[in-house]
């Protein structure tokens, strides 16, 4: 039984009808529906900026023939707006005619509770602990000209209602917990950021004072930033430190990876099945399947349970990421990638935590090798065109090395490189992968879903670093 | 179809006064419907319809100058009513705020002025359809083009936005929109590229041959891509980049950063940003303009601003709660900025070319490498390299970096300005800036 339909014109069979009499002819498709209740509380100068609650409904009824996506969504979850969808969806594949897939793997595995995060901890705490936050970074001294924190909790309930009555069920919770902070000393300011989060209450990530050290990581990198010098200019070699910085690989070749681009073949990466993309150390998986992490899911937007899978294995390209219709359309199974932003998007293949395995060397090693060249150990965001495979990301904590030596910290710079080449250029893979702190969000046609990274620190051969000195 | 002014109306109103009833002081409650349809291509086959039909409640509650904030796509009235209390409840133990409240009633908008933002002609699927394949047939035309994509998109929208002060105001629009994303290859290496259309009126949407040839010329051009030397040259923003100048400006004299002290234009109001050939103008009251609005996202009214003149910095960005908290008025620019454009330089284009005997001209910028406060500006980037005045080879895998103060102050305007989007600039020339390449 669906809970959708309890106050509602319409009941759980004759929604199963509706579904079946509009997929009869198709490949594939289903009716999700989705409950979204999120909260975002915001601590900013000083004051409560702004307390908000968002409360979401809706469908989104899919039908897939060959290559052809019909949607059709909407908030109102009535017989009229489902039948209308119907129809729309029916006009549009009049033409077509599929065989329905009706296989679909199950799961009893469940990688994260069902709790419901903004309930599970008072309002009043929320804000007491923000105020906290406001006061103990501002007793750090008159240097903190700027301190922002916020909440932002979500749960999410979804149902997959499929052609042969099949409803699939995910209850998904999700939190995040993040400081920014902004210093000032003679004259110049730098602003320092870190986060924490995943699918437990917030509770789990805040206890024991453990908030401050969320603080302190964004007090510290400001503060190194405030001696940070221009950054240098042209091509050089690159150490990455462990954790969040992978969301180099993400860039790089994750997105390469995604079955849409390989199928139809605008990804750089979509003749190199089997081949040699990386350095021999390289191994990396995208693993949906990690307890309580941000970008973990029992089963994906299309009721597949997801797994871990091998992307690189040893240097050599082993899988693309795939949803149902990709991995149909190129004659294999899905890897239970297939995600939406919510019931007003379609399901694409996405990323879930993309992760580079440990290999055997000390990031000590990696420094003292390095004559002349930089040493990132944190980032904002990164962006990529598949097409061409280059990609870029910035630094928010950088410093020179040289002579085998850290130097100063750096300005934040973009980093250039090309996705297809530079894992040849991976030269050490470390032996410290660390997971990143659970703050991820990738950006794919307009569509965010949260995602994990990992890895362990790399040194890079060659990579362009976009500073201002030459 | 889109729901009319009277359906909207009738849940603001169930909002205020619900919302007044449970202790409210003050109320701000906007309502929304939106209808979209969208039909894509790829390689002349249809790829993907589909049809959103969505309703948006925004309710914000105050007591005294406490303040909290509800969103909900549910209309109805018993959900309406669970939320409504949930705000309120939040409302009042949420701490109070000196700066918190509607805006002043002298602002408020008084008429309405029909800007011609709505088109109400349907554009059938099938219609739809038989555009794209004119697009994908002129994109695919050259055997180097391996891949096109292409979507047309018809969007209805209407709203109604209301306080407990007496506002209600509220219109419809309408967007059509259409793109092409070429793919090209040679010798196993591709480039895309793309063109797209923005209008409020079907009859102004670019004919598909332009869209389709002007994306798959522009992917051919960026084929063989080399990597250039690191170096400090002039760079030329192409259209669709220069106006990325503007949204950063805009960010940096928001209200928010200039309060907050967190821009790198804080104190500079009356000084000279830009050299004083510059000026920039945010008019919302252009007629079928992409950013046009009778009020701002509060109901204040907005007028046309000069935002730079003779490159002095004029006006900041302000809505009620910065207003307040900078001792400034409102100026009707709650939700940013309308149609925000440069006015045009002296130059031609190709003068602008000539003006040196060699500069990088570039047509994507790929990371998000600007920071506010600081004013460095870092970002991947790819183009030509013009020498002599002509396109002379692709580039790519580099970037580009400044810092804004500087950036600013060496800008040249090229008089190529058109309105295409809501932010529109003419092609600019940013002398110099570092290039790190090899």
């Amino acid at each position: 039984m669906s809970n959708f339909f309890k106050e509602t014109d319409i009941d759980t069979s004759q929604a199963e009808a509706i579904v079946t009499e509009t997929l009869k002819n198709c490949d594939d498709g289903e009716l999700y529906l989705e409950n979204h209740k999120s909260e975002s509380i915001v601590l900013d100068d000083n004051k409560i900026k702004s307390s908000t609650y968002n409360s979401d409904q809706g469908y989104g009824f899919r039908a897939v023939t060959g290559e052809v996506v019909a949607y059709s969504h909407s908030n109102d979850i009535s017989k009229e707006s489902l039948r209308k969808s119907s129809d729309n969806i029916k006009d549009t594949l009049k033409s077509k005619k599929g065989t329905y897939n009706h296989e679909i793997p199950k799961t009893n595995s469940k990688y994260y509770e069902n709790i419901n995060p903004i309930e599970s901890k008072t309002f009043n705490s929320k804000i007491d602990l923000l105020k906290s936050v406001n006061n103990y970074l501002r007793s750090k001294g008159s240097i903190v000209n700027q301190v922002t924190a916020n909440f932002l909790g979500e749960h999410k309930s979804i149902e997959i209602i499929r052609s042969d009555n099949q409803i699939l069920k995910d209850d998904r919770p999700l939190v995040r917990f993040n400081v920014s902070v902004v210093l000032e000393k003679d004259g110049k300011k730098e602003t320092g950021v870190y986060g924490v989060g995943g699918r437990q209450s917030y509770d789990d990530y805040l206890k024991d004072g453990s908030w401050k050290d969320v603080c302190d990581e964004a007090f510290r990198i400001a503060n190194v930033n405030l001696d940070s010098k221009p950054a240098p200019a042209g091509e050089m070699k690159v150490v990455l430190g462990p954790g969040w910085p992978a969301i180099l690989i993400h860039e790089a070749i994750g997105h390469g990876l995604e079955g849409d681009f390989n199928r139809k073949k605008t990804s750089a990466f979509h003749s190199l099945m089997g081949q040699q993309v990386a350095s021999e150390g390289v191994t990396i998986v995208d693993d949906g399947t990690l307890h309580q992490r941000r970008g973990s899911l029992t089963i994906d937007d299309e009721g597949t349970p997801t797994e871990n899978t091998v992307l690189i294995e040893n240097g050599i390209l082993k899988n693309y990421m795939q949803d149902r219709l990709n991995a149909r359309l190129m004659g294999t199974k899905s890897t239970g990638s297939g995600r939406r932003e919510s019931y007003k998007h379609v399901v694409l293949p996405r990323m879930r935590n993309t992760m580079m395995l440990s290999g055997k060397y000390s990031q000590d090693e990696m420094i003292s090798s390095v004559d002349k060249g930089i040493f990132a150990v944190s980032f904002g965001g990164g962006q990529v065109d598949i097409t061409s495979g280059k990609f870029v990301f910035n630094c928010t904590e950088a410093y020179e090395i040289n002579n085998g030596k850290i130097g100063s910290p750096i300005k934040g710079a973009t980093l250039i490189g090309d996705g297809p080449s530079i894992l040849k250029e991976v030269s050490l893979v470390g032996n410290d992968m660390k997971l990143d702190p659970g703050i991820g969000t990738c950006g794919k046609a307009g569509q965010g879903v949260p995602v994990g990274v990992a890895q362990p620190s790399i040194l890079i051969n060659k990579m362009t670093v976009g500073g201002t000195k030459l | 179809m889109i729901r009319d002014q009277e359906f909207l109306k009738d849940i603001a109103s169930y909002c205020i006064e619900n919302s007044k009833k449970l202790g409210a002081t003050d109320v701000g409650v906007k309502v929304i419907h939106s209808v979209s349809e969208n039909v894509s291509f790829r390689n002349k086959k249809l790829d993907e319809s589909n049809r959103a039909d969505s309703f948006a409640v925004n309710l914000t509650t105050y007591i005294e100058k406490k303040k909290s904030s509800i969103n909900s796509s549910d209309l109805s009235k018993s959900n309406l009513e669970k939320l409504i209390e949930r705000c309120i409840d939040a409302t009042k133990i949420t701490p109070s705020d000196e700066n918190n409240s509607l805006p002043d009633k002298d602002l408020m908008s008084k008429e309405i002025r029909d800007l011609n933002l709505y088109d109400e002609t349907h554009y059938p699927n099938d219609k739809k359809i038989e555009f794209l394949k004119k697009v994908e047939e002129t994109a695919s035309k050259d055997e180097k083009i391996v891949n096109t994509e292409a979507g047309f998109t018809e969007n209805k929208n209407n709203f109604i936005l209301a306080n407990s002060n007496g506002f209600l105001g509220g219109y419809k629009t309408s967007n059509f929109s259409s793109s092409c994303v070429a793919v090209s290859r040679i010798n196993g290496a591709m480039e895309r590229d793309y063109e797209f259309g923005s209008t409020r009126f079907l009859e102004d949407m670019m004919e598909p041959e332009e869209i389709g040839k002007i994306a798959a010329d522009k992917a051919i051009k960026k084929l063989g891509p080399k990597k250039i030397k690191s170096e400090r040259i002039g760079v030329i923003f192409d259209k669709r980049i220069s106006k990325g100048i503007l949204s950063t400006l805009a960010s940096a004299i928001s209200g928010s950063a200039i309060a907050r002290g967190t821009s790198f234009l804080k104190d500079q109001i009356n000084s000279e940003v830009f050299p004083n050939s510059i000026n920039i103008i945010d008019d919302p009251k252009i007629e079928k303009g992409l950013g046009s609005q009778n009020f701002d996202s509060e109901g204040v009214e907005t007028n046309s601003l000069k935002l730079v003149e003779n490159g002095i910095l004029k006006n900041y960005l302000i809505d009620t709660y910065y207003g307040k908290k900078l001792n400034l008025k409102s100026n009707g620019r709650s939700g940013g900025t309308t149609n925000l454009y440069f006015e045009n330089g002296t130059l031609s284009f190709k003068d602008l070319l000539n003006s040196e005997k060699k500069f990088l001209y570039i047509t994507e910028t790929i990371g998000h490498g600007g920071n506010i406060i600081t004013g460095d500006y870092s970002v991947g980037a790819s183009g030509f390299m013009v020498e002599d005045g002509e396109l002379t080879y692709p580039v790519s895998e580099i970037t580009i970096a400044g810092n804004f103060k500087e950036m600013f102050k060496n800008i040249t305007l090229a008089n190529d300005l058109e309105m295409k989007y809501s932010t529109n600039a003419p092609t600019l020339l940013i002398n110099q800036m570092t290039v790190a390449g090899k």
